[in-house]
């Protein structure tokens, strides 16, 4: 298939474009393939380029022969054009509808996409679990990387390489696989080194209405703990909703065949819910007439806050057992690919401090989410304005991204990044010229062989302008574990999402870069300052010298 | 006062954590004439803490438990202190003295009149001229030719609320001033607060018309006239009824009311909606309420927030300021602004639309001055809404504390427009309630003289002064662009936030909670040090001489070497 084949007017003078806080500007519209371009000549620059794939829903309006397509952006943004002619009009509308839906993974930009920039380092090599799994062994000496996965016949969303306990081998994995929702077997997640506990992160055992039970998989977690240790397992899920899960082949972990670990079960909401919460919030969020109360009521009624805070406690859960109880943990919820991944993911940024790093946060994304299997493809492809019946997507990264932005704001100097940072993994893992956020797993990757034919967005963020661009300038390392306070009184709308659009962040802004300035210009007084008091240092010798002498 | 102790000191007393009930420091309890105290044990970090009786909002006493009984102590300022007592009758004791000694029945028993006025009389004299509020006219350019002085009311002949000395417009005769007083509420007839020099039009304030149904003045009708033609080249003023329209109107039945636009040519009346003091009494202890829930959900806390009706009050209050603040620097049309008694509602509006025009007010000696004017001389009753004596509960109401919250959610709207931080606002609103210094006892001016609090009490302001260093806003930067000319906030729901600094302060974190201001304060502090030492150092030319005219102990090395 040919893009000019749905591309009927490919290009429209006069057409007048108004966004948000950005003066309106009259234009030339262009449709290419992958973008909706729109340049008003002047200075050379293009006003709007914007990747069809960040539109999740488009409007139109007739006065007369003016034709206004309101386009609605995946990252929250609403944009309108006002098209002269109504033939164009409807020609470009129908263009942008096909060209912002198209399923094909073949078509996506990210597959055409040609850097404009130095790769210096390829993102797509910078986080191998091999790696990780380095330093992990210069830790413990209690876990293995097996390879029982290499052909991702195990476990089709799991990696090649996953670290197991190093007394239990593949076969043994194999017998847990299949007693595991996804052929998910318990894997590490996270050691804590400070007391060698570790986090463990599954699928949910299939137990059924009968109560099966799977020796290996009793043995694989069990050699887990240390002599005399319990365990915790944490499930993402209320108890009724586990009991439910029974019917349909799933469960969870007895008493009974599993005694040295209690279970404790949280609150997490399945993914479509979360769905429609993240619709009601942008709605609410979008409606500028209501009065404080209504905001405030449709803002209780989107419900999103209430995850936002469950999420947390659930991660803090995970990691007090882990800290401050000195025990072991397994997470899982059902598929063991979403709310579990939230808890594994938050616990490890409060546990462990080179998580809060800009390179840290990158391979806690790679190892927690993209390697353990969070569908993205399936999660991002529709966002908040979609008109279409929902499949299977959910906010559910965008949570984790909202959890991780309430810790930095109670924690400002603990975190490398600023929430820029966070905003743009936001942006990217809805509509990206990357590749790192396509497919679903690791082996839809693979076999889509992304890492030769995209660019990362490792590549991208990890030159050094970004770098600094995404730095928090009021970082200080520490080594702390940092509790987060989950108290709704603690948890705040996240402005940067969710308000973005909607007021201007102007004097926020003027406000960063004073930051900024204050610190830097500190900088160089104390750079200074020492070259003088060194030259000074150096004169004294110099002097002491002369006189005995 | 100290009669009303019944037990001075309890010992093993617990001073329970109420963020986690199970860790309790144990220590002695002592109550002196105007502080609660209690001393930990623990010899190695002996920590005290401090509760002031006037702060003191009330005492309860839960049933005695098997380990004895708990007082919990509501501060005005929302804390809370917890206290576990292991005898029922010492705990009674200690409820009984706190309830008296925290309801004085007379000013002579409050902190700053306990004090003997002739310690420090020099220190006394000069703090009371810290600020001076005439000088603060004369920075507006008042008077001029449009604005004068009246001597109408001295020793408080017109209005005994009001401060002595009034701007009114030029043309305003003094049969007009007595007019227009005698037709007002209070005889608190309309006078400038704030004079806009680029616009030459003016803030002014008054109390509501005693109009009725059909009643009118010319005077008062002359006297509106009067500020129209003190702006030259406007055809017309507002008149701001900060009242909900309803409530206006039902006045009008007790003879008062609002401004009839028949009879006063060239007006635009304008209704707010800004609720009375009873609702907003009843929403702050909804807030607080709130704010004390030990582990609410999402939902509870949500819906608390929007029940308590608070930051819709809050909206109110700062919308009022924003229509104002535009009408006199946009429109360039002057304002009258009134409300029952023009000393509530009035009193907020006008400060926050000065807040809001003016850099100066966003300032530390700024704010001060005017809370001086538009707060404490124009007759806010300070003693009755905070409770200072043992009065009428209905009296009592946070009207000043919502000016403070509106300025706090200005600062978050605008973090490098003002001068002070939030310290700074917390530390005002904990003054206006604690009577440690004179500024704010009485409820006007004339009170205040006449129990001459001037030569018997000190004032609050050059101590916070002294402290700025502390209430400092690192972001603040005088030639900052936010700091320049007119605010314009965006008054949308979603843009007011609890405010977490006084309503719920009680939360702890670990590792300590990092904020911004303290660690950009540091770094400006240090940055401070350095910028010296670079002056320091480069007094001395390369090479070790010095140059002309410094002196060789200026850079002695051991001074820049021991940082």
């Amino acid at each position: 298939m040919e893009f000019a084949e749905l591309i009927k007017t490919p290009r429209v003078d006069g057409v007048v474009l108004r966004r948000p806080f950005l003066p309106t500007v009259e234009g030339t519209l262009c449709l290419t393939g992958h973008h909706l371009i729109l340049s008003s000549r002047q200075d050379n620059t293009e006003e709007l380029w914007l990747l069809h794939a960040n539109i999740d829903a488009i409007e139109k309006r007739f006065v007369g022969s003016l034709g206004t397509i309101i386009v609605k952006c995946k990252d929250l943004r609403v944009i309108q054009l006002d098209i002269p002619g109504m033939e164009e009009c409807l020609n470009i509308a129908s263009s942008i509808e096909v060209l912002s839906t198209l399923d094909s993974v073949s078509l996506m930009y990210p597959l055409f996409y040609r850097p404009m920039f130095q790769v210096i380092e390829d993102g797509w090599k910078s986080f191998l679990p091999e790696d990780a799994f380095k330093d992990l062994e210069s830790m413990t000496e209690e876990w293995r990387l097996s390879d029982v996965n290499k052909d991702y016949s195990v476990c089709s969303s799991y990696p090649p390489l996953v670290a197991v306990p190093k007394d239990v081998d593949d076969d043994t994995l194999r017998k847990a696989a299949a007693f595991r929702h996804g052929g998910r077997f318990p894997v590490l997640s996270y050691y804590h080194k400070k007391n060698g506990m570790v986090m463990m992160r599954s699928g949910q055992p299939l137990t059924g209405t009968n109560g099966r039970r799977c020796k290996e998989d009793e043995k694989l977690i069990n050699a887990t703990l240390r002599a005399g240790k319990r365990g915790y397992i944490i499930d993402t899920r209320t108890v009724s909703v586990a009991q439910q899960a029974k019917a349909r082949g799933g469960g969870f972990e007895s008493e009974a065949n599993y005694p040295q670990w209690r279970r404790i079960h949280k609150a997490i909401e399945r993914s479509s819910i979360l769905q429609e919460s993240l619709i009601k919030l942008v709605e609410a969020c979008n409606d500028q007439s209501h009065s404080m109360d209504r905001w405030l009521s449709k803002l209780e009624a989107s419900n999103w806050q209430t995850h936002v805070k469950e999420i947390l406690t659930s991660a803090c859960l995970a990691a007090q057992c882990i800290d401050r109880e000195g025990a072991s943990v397994l997470v899982h919820g059902t598929e063991g690919t979403d709310s579990t991944l939230q808890v594994t993911s938050l616990a490890q940024i409060i546990l462990d401090p080179a998580c809060r790093t800009i390179q840290g946060f990158q391979a806690l994304v790679e190892r927690e989410w993209l390697q353990a299997g969070h569908p993205f493809q399936q999660r991002c492809s529709q966002s908040a304005y979609s008109n279409s019946k929902p499949r299977c997507e959910a906010p559910v990264f965008l949570l984790f991204l909202d959890c991780v932005w309430q810790i930095l704001r109670q924690f400002p100097c603990s975190f490398q990044f600023s929430q820029h940072f966070l905003v743009l993994l936001f942006e990217h893992t809805y509509a990206s010229q990357f590749g790192t956020f396509m497919g679903n797993s690791a082996s839809e990757r693979s076999k889509l062989n992304l890492s030769q034919k995209t660019v990362s967005l490792w590549s991208w963020v990890n030159r050094p302008q970004e770098v600094e661009r995404l730095s928090n300038p009021l970082y200080e390392a520490n080594c702390l574990v940092i509790w987060p306070s989950v108290a709704p009184q603690s948890l705040l709308l996240w402005e940067g999402v969710f308000l973005r659009w909607k007021r201007s962040s102007r004097c926020l802004d003027e406000a960063y870069d004073e930051m900024v300035h204050i610190i830097q210009y500190n900088k160089e007084l104390q750079n200074k300052v020492n070259n003088l008091r060194r030259q000074l240092a150096q004169l004294e010798t110099e002097e002491a010298g002369e006189k005995e002498d | 006062m100290m009669e009303h102790i019944r037990t001075p000191k309890v010992e093993n007393v617990r001073l329970i954590d109420r963020t986690a009930p199970r860790k309790a420091m144990v220590g002695t309890l002592y109550l002196s004439a105007t502080h609660t105290i209690f001393v930990e044990n623990n010899p190695e970090t002996r920590r005290e803490t401090w509760v002031l009786h006037s702060m003191v909002a009330s005492v309860e006493r839960p049933p005695t438990t098997p380990s004895g009984s708990h007082l919990v102590v509501h501060t005005k300022n929302f804390q809370v202190v917890q206290l576990l007592i292991p005898q029922e009758r010492d705990a009674m004791d200690v409820q009984a003295s706190l309830a008296r000694l925290s309801r004085p029945e007379k000013y002579s028993e409050l902190y700053c009149l306990s004090i003997n006025p002739n310690a420090n009389k020099e220190e006394r004299e000069e703090s009371w001229s810290f600020l001076d509020l005439q000088a603060d006219y004369r920075r507006m350019g008042v008077p001029n030719n449009l604005w004068v002085s009246t001597p109408a009311n001295s020793e408080y002949r017109v209005c005994d609320t009001y401060p002595s000395e009034l701007f009114v417009p030029k043309s305003a005769t003094p049969p007009v001033i007595v007019g227009s007083s005698k037709f007002r509420s209070r005889g608190r007839l309309p006078v400038l607060t704030y004079f806009h020099q680029d616009t030459l039009a003016a803030i002014c304030r008054c109390s509501q018309p005693l109009s009725g149904f059909s009643a009118r003045s010319q005077e008062d009708e002359q006297m509106l006239e009067a500020i129209m033609k003190s702006n030259p080249g406007s055809d017309y003023i507002y008149v701001v009824d900060t009242r909900p329209k309803l409530n206006a109107m039902a006045n009008r039945a007790a003879g008062k009311g609002y401004e009839n636009e028949d009879h006063y040519a060239n007006i635009k009346l304008q209704f707010i909606g800004i609720e009375n003091i009873h609702v907003m009494r009843n929403s702050q202890q909804k807030i607080s309420d709130v704010g004390e829930l030990k582990t609410p959900s999402m939902g509870d806390f949500l819906w608390g927030l929007e029940s308590s009706g608070w930051l819709k009050h809050i909206k109110a209050v700062l919308d009022a300021g924003v229509f104002i603040a535009k009408a006199v620097a946009e429109e360039g049309i002057s304002v009258v602004v009134h409300c029952s008694d023009g000393w509530d509602r009035t009193a907020q509006a006008c400060s926050v639309a000065s807040v809001l025009l003016e850099p100066y007010y966003r300032t530390m000696k700024g704010l001060m001055l005017l809370i001086e004017r538009d707060w404490v001389s124009f007759g806010h009753k300070f003693s009755h809404r905070y409770n200072h004596l043992e009065g009428d509960p209905k009296e009592v109401s946070p009207v000043i504390d919502q000016f403070l919250e509106c300025v706090w959610q200005l600062s978050e709207q605008f973090p490098c427009a003002f001068e002070f931080n939030e310290r700074f606002l917390v530390q005002l609103h904990r003054h206006v309630y604690s009577c440690q210094y004179g500024n704010f006892l009485g409820n006007s001016q004339k009170e205040r003289r006449d129990m001459g609090l001037r030569e018997r009490t000190h004032s609050l302001w050059p101590q916070l002064w002294k402290d700025r260093a502390q209430y400092a806003n690192p972001l603040y930067r005088a030639d900052h662009t936010q700091t320049q000319g007119m605010l314009r906030p965006n008054t949308t729901p979603y843009c007011f936030k609890m405010w977490k600094g006084m309503y719920n302060r009680m939360e702890k974190s670990s590792p300590p909670r990092q904020t911004p201001t303290d660690l950009l304060t540091a770094v400006r502090e240090e940055t401070q040090q350095l910028e010296e030492e670079l002056t320091n150092h480069q007094e001395v030319a390369p090479g070790g001489t010095a140059q002309p005219g410094t002196k060789q102990e200026d850079c002695n090395p051991d001074k820049s070497g021991s940082n």
